[in-house]
């Protein structure tokens, strides 16, 4: 059974097998407000756990999307970054970021559950 | 200091707005739609936008005030007719720009609109500069609305009879629950629309009236980018007192006949500049890709030599891509040349490009 996981910068994070899938929270796109444009890692690349591994950009600002656990990017999403809306239209689901090979599943632990996350969420916006 | 609020803002929590705070006041930035979706409402539709944070200046008197006013605004004053407005800017002996504004010549007078950052020091250096022989009244017991896009014409009118003969920049007064209120034909969104002065306690009352027959709120971060697809400059970025309306690229806002005079503060230099040239200009720059350069992003050529930088940018909804406005050495201001824009540490090509990066749909006459 695959298990989703949350990062305190709202990042979601689902595990299967050894492949990370890795978005942005609804909480995070509703904070944003429309996103405009979308940078992605490359592919072959590795990643550093809570490095940046991407951008979002609203028609307001810019923010980095990180990384909650460390890996080699295996696969990106071209779909977001051709049209960045579908990320405020699911984006838990279908606007995943980028799919990493994961190097040590024991950086998963310190992360949030859906639970946990809802409260963190509630409280960082209020 | 505590943040000001407008005569709008009851309406503004009724409308699920989210606030920032904007030169002194809780202003909405957006609300529910969000602002691809108020933007797009309002090219397509009629936007209403509260604008009561910007001054409503009214200065009275006679003959000797189109003189004094001459001295301070590049302008054809003496033949602005009654109800006639024109974009402007107050300037220092530098011609550095203090503010830019829209000035309308009302009965005794005239009235000029400020923005809201600016009011009040501008209120100060005019008075300084008329001597105080003038009546100067900052009115903050008006508020100001704007209805913008092509649907506001019919939603206007049929709140407020007759506004549809108004022509583009000019205005008139009219009724409202039988108070009097000025209504001028303009804005800043590259739209159609109209600007209203209100009496604060009128204000929620007349909005509401608009969202009925179907006109909707937007805030100001639609605002932003709607002027910024019409190529219209936001004081503090595109304009500051560092900048001069021919480095602006706003000398079709000079009147020939006040340049050939030469008798208003900052015309020595405004001559000068438009004889020898300037050294930086203000041009439209559209990115290549989808990256967007916000304020302060660096302009490289092609040469890797640092030539200007980005004074606002961010995705334009109606262009469906990102646009941006800038300041560049002259010698690369040329539309089509080809440019480099530094964001996150990577150059982006992005070319020089004429403004506005959306087409304007303004009614010049009525009929």
């Amino acid at each position: 059974m695959s298990e989703v996981k949350y990062s305190k910068e709202h990042e979601w994070i689902k595990l299967e097998g050894d492949t990370a899938t890795i978005g942005i929270t609804k909480h995070a796109t509703e904070m944003l407000g429309d996103i405009v444009f979308t940078e992605l890692p490359e592919k072959g690349s590795n990643v550093e756990k809570d490095g940046t591994a991407g951008v979002v950009e609203s028609t307001k600002a810019a923010s980095d999307v990180y990384t909650p656990v460390s890996g080699e990017v295996v696969d990106t999403n071209q779909a977001i970054v051709d049209d960045p809306s579908k990320i405020n239209q699911d984006p838990e689901n279908t606007a995943w970021f980028f799919k990493l090979k994961i190097k040590d599943k024991s950086e998963m632990d310190s992360l949030m559950n859906k639970d946990e996350y809802d409260k963190f969420a509630k409280e960082s916006s209020s | 200091m505590e943040t000001k609020k407008t005569p709008l803002y009851q309406l503004h929590q009724d409308s699920n707005a989210k606030f920032v705070e904007f030169a002194g006041y809780q202003m909405p930035i957006q609300y529910s739609d969000g602002i691809v979706e108020e933007h797009k409402f309002t090219r397509k539709h009629s936007g209403i936008f509260d604008v009561s944070h910007m001054g409503q200046l009214f200065i009275y008197g006679d003959g000797d005030l189109v003189n004094d006013l001459e001295k301070i605004f590049p302008l054809d004053l003496k033949n602005l007719k009654l109800n006639h407005s024109k974009y402007s800017f107050l300037m220092s002996d530098a011609a550095g720009i203090h503010d830019d504004l829209i000035i309308t010549k009302i009965e005794n007078g005239f009235l000029v609109i400020l923005n809201a950052a600016c009011k009040e020091n501008d209120f100060k250096i005019l008075s300084k500069l008329l001597n105080n022989k003038y009546e100067m009244v900052l009115d903050e017991k008006k508020s100001l609305i704007a209805i913008q896009g092509p649907k506001s014409v019919e939603i206007l009118n049929d709140v407020i009879k007759g506004v549809e003969d108004l022509n583009f920049m000019t205005g008139n007064w009219f009724l409202f629950n039988d108070e009097k209120i000025y209504i001028t034909r303009s804005g800043y969104t590259g739209e159609d629309g109209f600007e209203i002065s209100v009496a604060n306690e009128l204000a929620d009352n007349f909005t509401r009236k608009l969202i009925d027959k179907g006109a909707k709120l937007i805030g100001l971060g639609a605002r932003d980018t709607l002027r910024l697809e019409a190529g219209l400059c936001l004081y503090g970025h595109e304009l500051d007192k560092d900048k001069t309306p021919v480095e602006a690229n706003l000398k079709w806002a000079i009147s020939k006949d006040r340049i050939s005079k030469g008798d208003f503060i900052g015309s020595d230099i405004i001559i000068k500049q438009l004889t020898n040239g300037v050294q930086k200009v203000r041009v439209g720059i559209k990115p290549e890709g989808r990256v967007i350069a916000r304020e302060k992003t660096k302009i490289f050529n092609q040469a890797n030599l640092h030539i200007g930088e980005i004074t606002s940018g961010t995705f334009g909804p109606s262009v469906n891509g990102p646009v941006a406005m800038g300041y560049v050495e002259n010698e690369f201001s040329k539309k089509d040349t080809k440019v480099f824009l530094e964001v996150r540490g990577k150059k982006h090509p992005a070319n020089i490009c004429g403004l506005p990066f959306y087409k304007k749909n303004y009614v010049k006459g009525a009929n």
